[in-house]
C-alpha cells in the first residue's frame, strides 16, 4: 500500500468533522470576528492555549 | 538529461504547485470570509508550518533521536537557532503589549515534569511529536495516521482531569522577562548548543542549510503566530477540544470536569473549530505537510509491515501522547518551542524531562517491533 490512500482517508475524515461541526456549533459571524491582528488590537488575548490553566 | 526532458520536468512540476497554492489560498479565503481575517491567517500560518516542516524535513523527534543514537547534534542545534530567533522577537512583544499578547506560561509540577516524561518516550515511540504526528500523518505515515486518533482521545481524557494532577502539587508559575529574562534565555538555549556540538561526533556539528532554512522561516511563522493570535503557536489543546466536541454532540455531559466547565472552554466548545486558534493552525499541519509530501513523490511512497505488537503500542502511545502532554502543559510545541521561546521555565522543565524520556523511548522501540534490534 502507498501513502496516498492514508492521506486521502485523512483528508476526508477532517472534512467531514468540520461539516458536522459548521452545523452543530454557534453560527459563524465574520463581522464579529476580532481582529486579523491581536497585536495592537487593544483586545485581551483570549484564545486557548495548551499551557493554560483554567481559573478556579 | 536533455534540455527537452528536463523542461517537461520543471513544467509537470509547476501545474501541480500551482493548483496547490491555488487551493491553500482558496481555503484560506473561504475560511476569512466565513469566520473573519484572523481564522484565515492562522490557518494560512499552519499550512506554512506543515510546508515547512514537511518540505524541508525539519522537526523534533528526530533530531534527539540522531543526537542520543549516532551523536549528530545538528538538528537539535538548529531547534536552539530556531527558539532564539523567536524568543529575540517574542520577549519585547510581550512586554510592550501586555494583555494583547500572552506568553505560554505554566507552573513546574510532578505532574507536569511526569507529563513530560511520558511525552518523550512515546514521542520516540511512534516518531512523532505534537507536530510531528499531524505532519507525519498529513503525508501518509500509516503509524502517525493510526496515532492520531488517540492522540486526540488522549488529549480530551488529559484535559479533563487536568486541574486534579495539577494539585497534586505545583510551583506558581514562573517566567524570564525582559531584556534580562531574554539574556538569560539565549545564554541557556547558547548552552545547549554548545553542549551538544560538545558531544557530537566530529563532522556532525554544522547544520546543513535545509535545517537554516527551516529555522529561520519557523520562526518566521511563530512570530507571525504570536502577533495574530495574541498567544505563541500550540497542538494539542486542539486535538482535546476535537473530540471534546464529539464527545457533547454525542451527549456527554463534560460539567464534572473542572477544565471543560471553565467558561472559556464551554465557550470554546460552542463555536466552531475555525474560531479557534490551536484547531486552524493545526489542521493548516496536516494540509499543509500533504500538500508538501503530494509535491515531492505524489504520495507513492510504500508503507512499512510492523507486527501485531507494534500496532498496540502505536494505539497506547498514542493515547499517552495526548495524555501526557496536557499534563505537561502542552508538548515539543505548546511547552518546548513556545514556552521556552516566551520564557516560562516550564518550557526548561519540559525540555529535560522529555529529553530523558526520549533516551527510553528509543530503547522502547526495537522491543515493541517498530524497527530492528539493534
Amino acid at each position: 500500500m502507498t501513502r496516498r490512500p492514508v492521506v486521502l482517508t485523512l483528508l476526508v475524515a477532517v472534512a467531514g468533522f468540520l461539516a458536522i461541526d459548521l452545523v452543530r456549533s454557534a453560527p459563524l459571524d465574520p463581522y464579529l470576528a476580532p481582529a486579523l491582528f491581536a497585536l495592537g488590537s487593544g483586545q485581551a488575548a483570549g484564545g486557548a492555549h495548551c499551557a493554560a490553566l483554567p481559573a478556579r | 538529461m536533455t534540455d527537452s526532458s528536463q523542461t517537461m520536468t520543471a513544467s509537470s512540476r509547476i501545474l501541480p504547485r500551482t493548483a496547490g497554492l491555488g487551493l491553500c489560498a482558496l481555503a484560506v479565503l473561504t475560511v476569512a470570509a466565513m469566520a473573519g481575517p484572523r481564522s484565515g491567517a492562522l490557518l494560512m500560518i499552519g499550512l506554512g508550518f506543515g510546508l515547512v516542516l514537511e518540505g524541508l524535513r525539519f522537526g523534533f523527534t528526530g533530531p534527539w533521536r540522531r543526537m542520543i543514537l549516532q551523536r549528530d547534534a545538528s538538528g537539535l542545534v538548529a531547534q536552539m537557532v530556531c527558539l532564539a530567533l523567536v524568543a529575540t522577537a517574542a520577549f519585547p512583544m510581550l512586554a510592550s503589549h501586555p494583555g494583547e499578547l500572552v506568553g505560554a506560561h505554566a507552573p513546574v509540577g510532578f505532574a507536569m515534569v511526569g507529563g513530560a516524561f511520558v511525552f518523550g518516550a512515546c514521542m520516540q515511540i511512534v516518531l512523532g511529536c505534537g507536530s510531528g504526528t499531524l505532519v507525519n500523518a498529513g503525508s501518509g505515515n500509516l503509524v502517525s495516521a493510526v496515532a492520531l486518533p488517540f492522540f486526540c482521545l488522549g488529549s480530551f481524557f488529559g484535559a479533563y482531569h487536568l486541574v486534579w494532577w495539577t494539585e497534586l502539587g505545583a510551583l506558581p508559575v514562573a517566567a524570564l522577562t525582559g531584556t534580562e529574562g531574554l539574556a538569560l534565555t539565549l545564554v541557556l538555549l547558547a548552552s545547549v548548543a554548545g553542549l551538544a556540538m560538545a558531544l557530537a561526533d566530529q563532522g556532525k556539528r554544522a547544520i546543513p542549510a535545509r535545517y537554516w532554512l527551516a529555522a529561520v522561516l519557523l520562526a518566521g511563522l511563530a512570530i507571525l503566530h504570536l502577533a495574530v493570535a495574541g498567544q505563541p503557536w500550540g497542538v494539542v489543546y486542539g486535538l482535546g477540544l476535537w473530540v471534546a466536541k464529539g464527545a457533547t454532540a454525542l451527549g456527554a455531559d463534560l460539567s464534572g470536569s473542572a477544565f471543560w466547565s471553565a467558561p472559556g472552554n464551554v465557550e470554546r466548545l460552542r463555536e466552531s473549530v475555525l474560531t479557534d486558534v490551536t484547531s486552524l493552525t493545526d489542521l493548516g499541519l496536516i494540509a499543509g505537510a500533504a500538500l508538501a509530501a503530494f509535491w515531492r513523490d505524489g504520495l507513492t511512497g510504500r508503507i512499512a509491515d510492523h507486527p501485531a505488537r507494534a500496532w498496540v503500542a502505536v494505539v497506547i502511545a498514542g493515547f499517552l501522547l495526548g495524555y501526557s502532554s496536557r499534563l505537561a502543559f502542552g508538548c515539543n510545541i505548546g511547552a518546548f518551542f513556545s514556552g521556552i521561546s516566551t520564557g516560562s521555565l516550564h518550557g526548561w522543565a519540559w525540555f529535560a524531562a522529555a529529553f530523558t524520556g526520549s533516551w527510553y523511548g528509543i530503547q522502547l522501540r526495537p522491543l515493541l517491533g517498530l524497527e530492528a534490534r539493534r
